[in-house]
């Protein structure tokens, strides 16, 4: 009875999902959509930027959206904020693509390195795993902000710290699991060496994994940027980004909250285009992550 | 349940440990001190009489167990801007940050688990997909942003709810609000997720077909066990209570230990910062161990397993 009931329940609980058909949600186009968009903006940024994001217009401060000249209005000093946006949004992926990459190469190291000395190593690196998920972030990265002062090099290092936690835990135990397996014992045996191995035959194999942690990660360090700069401890002036503008915009949420308004939806849709993304994905690769 | 609870509270002292260790070495490597209190074009012998006093010319493991032990005696030192004592200026703080962060936690709590659980329950139906738009917004929306829509909202166009100060009760709400919403939209989402997987568990099928009420079924069977991952957070937002608000707090300028965390970082007031860390990481620390604990009472097997 069991053998009967159980593919019926899988069958209807994945039509609930949304995950059983084979087709792209709606939703992924759009997130795709949105990310390629943001993307080609950050790249462009020189070239479609109508203004120079210090240039101000005098004569036409904190125009409404839709004047003319500014299409998303200016601020205080008479800049137009759709040419900061889209600076803004340049600096603001910049930093999070960095420090992603920064965190998933660490984190992944360390997992490897853990997992092929095991022992004293392993311990280590998992007690800093702990350490590290143990405290809140934001009040870390404040701290060494506090010792250390501002500079867009060490925000994007310190945003590189964020989250390589979890790829090192993921990637040591995928790659304990892994040396388990016949293949790598089997390039082992015919004598490649540890790094030879890792690279060229585990990491391939873990990779899908590792890209679907970096869809978690990456909104996160989006958020955590934009909330520093917001603070005004993050990126500093006369560079702007997304949290920045937001922080800056908030002065004039009575008479111009279009300054506020613009970059914050920006990284609501941002986020949100990752995160779909990014659980499409999961479901697709690796159903087993949460 | 000794052996586990003494493993545990080891843990939870190196913890302390490490972070007292993090706020040294980054005290070390961000310059030479003597160098930043008195001003790098004072005497050369005013400054190596500086250094002396305060011990900066002894082996670095000796200055790092004098520091150890200064703190363990609760000498955290004192704030550069007035030269009170770091630990009192913080301690003042601390009241208006707990005004904030339990009436959220309690909105958090309050609304989050029965939303969850109730969207598991009912899975698909409306309140389901509002729980999970809500849990979606609520992860993807910085806190500033909410709280600046709040503000926009009912401080601006509305006019019911000052924007900022902490004059009186009404100025608690909006900051409380954006606290709580945004949590409660997350624990949610747990809560949705962890009594869904408990309740496609084989012991449910056999609860309810040997003829147990589902109301039963549900708090008897499903809740206790998909508590565990509900308490890990729940614990994760208790041990943010102190420091929770950093953003919250600037946002609508109310005087607690965040605002004073950013103030103190802006003017690089060592002490004062150095003096947060300790208490949020102390914090943290206790309220995971707190959880630990819980653990081991929500889960047998993990009091006689002793490790995870």
């Amino acid at each position: 009875m069991t053998d009967a009931t159980l593919p019926a329940e899988k069958a209807v609980r994945s039509r609930e999902d949304g995950s059983g058909g084979k087709g792209i949600p709606v939703s992924v186009y759009i997130a795709i959509f949105w990310l390629v968009a943001m993307v080609g903006i950050a790249i462009f940024a020189d070239v479609i930027r109508p203004y120079g994001i210090t240039s101000m217009d005098l004569g036409n401060r904190l125009a409404r959206i839709g004047n003319p000249a500014h299409l998303l209005g200016t601020d205080e000093l008479g800049r137009d904020v759709l040419s900061r946006l889209i600076e803004s949004i340049r600096v603001s992926l910049l930093i999070a693509f960095g420090a992603s990459l920064i965190s998933a190469f660490f984190g992944t190291l360390l997992g490897f390195l853990a997992a092929h000395f095991r022992g004293f190593v392993e311990q280590l690196v998992l007690m800093l795993a702990d350490f590290q998920a143990a405290l809140p972030f934001l009040i870390l990265s404040l701290a060494v902000l506090a010792f250390f002062g501002n500079s867009l090099l060490l925000l994007v290092c310190l945003m590189g710290f964020y989250g390589w936690e979890r790829y090192a835990r993921i990637a040591r135990g995928l790659a304990i699991s892994a040396s388990a397996q016949g293949y790598a014992a089997a390039v082992a045996q015919i004598g490649a060496s540890p790094a030879r191995i890792y690279l060229k035959h585990i990491l391939p194999n873990i990779a899908s994994t590792l890209i679907v942690s970096m869809t978690l990660v990456f909104p996160e360090i989006i958020l955590l940027e934009s909330s520093l700069s917001f603070l005004g401890l993050g990126v500093q002036p006369p560079m702007t980004s997304l949290g920045n503008m937001v922080g800056y915009g908030r002065e004039y949420l009575t008479n111009a909250p279009w300054i506020m308004l613009a970059p914050a939806f920006v990284i609501m849709f941002t986020t949100l285009a990752v995160s779909v993304v990014g659980d499409w994905l999961r479901d697709r690769l690796d159903p087993t992550l949460t | 349940m000794l052996r586990f609870l003494a493993l545990r509270v080891a843990r939870a002292c190196i913890t302390v440990a490490l972070v007292v260790t993090f706020a040294f070495i980054v005290l070390r490597l961000s310059g030479d001190p003597a160098l930043i209190i008195l001003s790098p074009d004072s005497p050369p012998e005013a400054i190596a009489a500086f250094r002396k006093s305060w011990g900066l010319d002894d082996p670095i493991w000796q200055q790092y167990l004098r520091y150890f032990l200064a703190i363990i005696r609760g000498d955290l030192g004192v704030s550069m801007r007035d030269g009170q004592s770091a630990i009192m200026l913080v301690a003042e703080r601390i009241p208006a940050t707990l005004q904030l962060t339990i009436p959220a936690l309690l909105i958090k709590i309050g609304l989050g688990i029965p939303a969850g659980i109730y969207a598991a329950l009912h899975r698909n139906s409306a309140i389901d997909r509002i729980v999970m738009i809500g849990a979606i917004v609520g992860f993807t929306m910085p806190s500033f942003v909410l709280g600046l829509l709040l503000v926009l909202i009912f401080a601006v166009i509305l006019g019911w709810f000052p924007s900022g100060g902490q004059d009186t009760w009404m100025h608690a709400i909006l900051p409380v609000l954006t606290l709580g919403v945004g949590g409660a939209a997350i624990l949610a989402r747990f809560t949705r997720s962890a009594m869904l997987e408990v309740l496609g568990q084989p012991y449910i099928r056999t609860a309810s077909a040997k003829g147990v009420p589902w109301a039963r079924v549900v708090r008897g069977h499903a809740f206790p066990n998909a508590s565990i991952p509900v308490v890990t957070i729940v614990g994760f937002m208790v041990g943010s209570l102190f420091a929770g608000a950093v953003v919250v707090e600037s946002l609508f300028a109310w005087p607690g230990v965040g605002r004073l965390l950013v103030s103190s970082v802006a003017n690089r007031d060592l002490a004062v910062v150095q003096c947060i860390l300790l208490l949020v990481s102390i914090t943290m620390v206790v309220s995971n161990l707190t959880v630990d604990i819980l653990y081991g009472y929500l889960d047998p097997r993990l009091r006689t397993g002793g490790h995870t």
